[in-house]
């Protein structure tokens, strides 16, 4: 039994919508009617812009249903060095939020060393409850000894849903854990919600590089696991008296056969770009035109007090090193303020800057898509705009 | 030793455009490349290989044409290659993914080293290596963008993290997925352009893998996609006129309105 795609042929107007939108070349017109071929991955694209409704993605034949012993939402609560990731209180607040409509208590699951103090911000930042594991051999991340870890604490809690920061360390383990566990995961999402009449997590995020988002659920198999990008959701505000409690949990180490092991880790300061907690960035591209005109963008980004970002183009031609790349092969950021000079905003770029919540887009072509997602536009020659921005700014007192 | 390589087919990317009246993709006219980040895993195979003797196998679940990219890895050096392919794989998700690519490695077995690219750039989940390794129970590593050493039993790699490395040493057999910093990967030969040519390939599909219908394709799948849609622009654009004095000015104050500025830029003119 192989799934198709069911195409209504009395309700098709013969737009040929579905064909252009296609990301997989799977649909022809024969005889005015769309036809499917076996590039089809099934993805719905077509069955979301056919005018007529003539196209439906078939469903998944239901199953049992899911196991209803799990209740609650987890959060697992990164941390490196003793120091919590931002991403851990953006979860926890979302996390509240769903906790409080569906029902149900909100826990965190924290791996490491000395974990008193990590934890007790936790219970400040929301948790109901934190289950620790304070180990020795998890004091740098494996994705063996982590993955095992919230495997075991997961069938001991039951969690209905488990959310992580989609980070190096959440997106490398938790699709571990995921296959353990025997449930479905979602990476990367960009929102979430419930449909409290079913109980079912509501999973948005971006594929083909942004340019389709898609929601996802998980209807059979629980928990509902997602990785979250950092900086997409808010951070609450913490309590000063907490009501929660922190639950020492015990690992059974005896299926942890210690095939990786951790050496070293090494910290490259010189790549500590922070691009990703900056407030303010201000990003160079390929309009920069050579090395040395990075300096403008480094003086209006220290008066604005930001960090530098560049596009891939500006990276490959070898004008700034790679730990500032912003896009889909760099780095993810969402500041309040973005300037983008020079870049011209491809795809690539757009991904990974475009849900900063102010954008200003300064290029010489008028064409350019970064102005597609800009908030303001300055169509101009960079080289004069550039240094008018600096010279009003200091002006100011800046 | 074995070294076994995933390959993913997908459409180019960098050949993808924006309509821009719907915010939806032109994809007519697009061709489908091996995914970039998969030439760099072939390239990390075929440099042990090359040092140390074996073979490499490329590995790829897709409709019938993926089979174009198992020749092109041929063309850049791959050794031998199979092909998982049924309409029951269509609409997989990386659940029922990695559980087809599971049972063909198993068909490939043994082998010393599986490799991946860090993702997909179609659909940019990273999800599959790490699941197909915890489906052959291995030990692997993610982001690797350096291997120091390879022995007989084990492999010695360096993991990029956000704020530099990591050193790990895994034992062997085991799965590694990498990233572009990891090498530069080579062009394809003629000599492997001629093989590529007449290379058999042999081809599974769920029957061959003793795979359910129920475990392969949609049907396999733990994660249902309800809606995919345009992402909203949700931006009010305002293109600033004027010369460009005046345009700067206007930005200094739009910003300094929305309180991302802390100075007062309003009598600097």
């Amino acid at each position: 039994m192989s799934a198709t795609l069911l195409i209504d042929t009395d309700l098709c107007s013969g737009c040929e919508s579905c064909v252009s939108v296609c990301p997989f070349s799977a649909l022809s017109m024969a005889d005015g009617k769309p036809l499917v071929n076996d590039q089809c991955t099934l993805c719905g694209a077509c069955a979301e812009i056919c005018p007529e409704g003539a196209i439906r993605v078939p469903e998944a034949a239901p199953a049992a249903g899911p196991d209803p012993a799990y209740r609650g939402v987890m959060i697992f609560a990164e941390q490196r060095l003793g120091r919590v990731a931002e991403v851990a209180f953006e979860l926890l607040h979302k996390g509240r939020e769903l906790a409080d409509t569906l029902g149900v208590t909100l826990t965190a699951a924290l791996l490491g060393r000395e974990l008193d103090g990590p934890a007790r911000e936790l219970l400040r930042y929301g948790a109901d409850r934190v289950y620790t594991v304070d180990d020795p051999r998890l004091e740098g991340f494996t994705d063996e000894a982590y993955g095992e870890a919230l495997t075991q604490i997961i069938r001991s809690v039951k969690p209905e849903i488990l959310l992580a920061g989609a980070t190096p360390i959440g997106r490398s383990f938790i699709p571990k854990t995921a296959t353990q566990v025997g449930t479905g995961l979602t990476a990367d999402c960009t929102e979430l919600e419930i449909d409290a009449e079913k109980r079912l997590l509501l999973q948005t995020r971006p594929a083909f590089g942004g340019n389709i988002m898609a929601t996802i659920t998980c209807p059979q198999r629980r928990p509902q696991m997602a990785t979250v990008r950092p900086k997409v959701l808010k951070k609450g505000a913490p309590s000063d008296s907490p009501a929660g409690e922190i639950v020492p949990f015990n690992l059974d180490w005896s299926g942890i056969s210690g095939k990786t092991r951790l050496l070293e880790i090494v910290e490259e300061l010189s790549e500590k770009v922070r691009l990703a907690e900056a407030d303010v960035i201000v990003a160079g591209g390929r309009g920069l035109q050579e090395a040395k005109h990075f300096s403008l963008i480094r003086e209006l980004a220290e008066l604005l007090g930001g960090a530098v970002g560049a596009s891939r183009g500006a990276v490959d031609s070898g004008w700034i090193p790679y730990a500032h790349q912003v896009g889909q092969t760099g780095k993810t950021v969402a500041p309040k303020l973005y300037v983008a000079i020079g870049v011209s905003g491809a795809v690539q770029h757009l991904v990974g800057m475009q849900s900063a919540e102010t954008i200003v887009a300064i290029n010489s072509d008028p064409q350019a898509p970064i102005f597609d997602v800009a908030t303001y536009g300055i169509v101009g020659d960079l080289f004069e705009v550039v240094p008018e921005m600096i010279r009003q700014l200091k002006a100011a007192g800046g | 030793m074995h070294i076994i390589v995933c390959l993913k087919q997908v459409p180019d990317a960098r050949q993808v455009r924006l309509d821009p009246e719907t915010h939806t993709l032109i994809r007519q006219g697009v061709e489908s490349i091996i995914n970039p980040y998969d030439l760099y895993a072939l390239e990390a195979g075929l440099r042990i290989r090359d040092e140390r003797g074996g073979k490499v196998t490329v590995l790829t679940m897709g409709p019938p044409q993926a089979e174009d990219s198992l020749r092109e890895a041929i063309s850049y050096g791959a050794d031998e290659a199979a092909l998982l392919s049924d309409r029951a794989f269509a609409g997989a998700d990386t659940w029922a993914t990695s559980f087809t690519l599971a049972r063909g490695v198993e068909k490939l077995a043994p082998f010393d080293l599986i490799l991946c690219g860090k993702q997909a750039v179609d659909g940019d989940t990273a999800q599959v290596g790490p699941g197909l390794a915890e489906r052959l129970g291995l030990p692997y590593a993610t982001w690797v963008r350096k291997i120091e050493a390879v022995e007989e039993d084990r492999i010695r790699v360096q993991r990029l993290m956000d704020d530099g490395y990591d050193r790990l040493e895994i034992t062997l057999p085991a799965l590694l997925t990498v990233v572009k910093e990891i090498n530069e990967p080579r062009v394809p030969s003629l000599k492997g352009k001629m093989r590529a040519k007449t290379q058999k390939i042999p081809l599974y599909g769920a029957a061959d893998l003793g795979a359910d219908a129920g475990q392969v394709g949609l049907s396999g799948s733990y994660t249902q996609v309800m809606r995919v849609f345009a992402p909203v622009r949700r931006r009010e654009r305002e293109m600033l006129q004027g010369p460009v004095e005046k345009q700067v000015h206007d930005l200094w104050v739009n910003l300094k309105n929305r309180q991302l500025i802390p100075f007062d830029v309003a009598g600097s003119r």
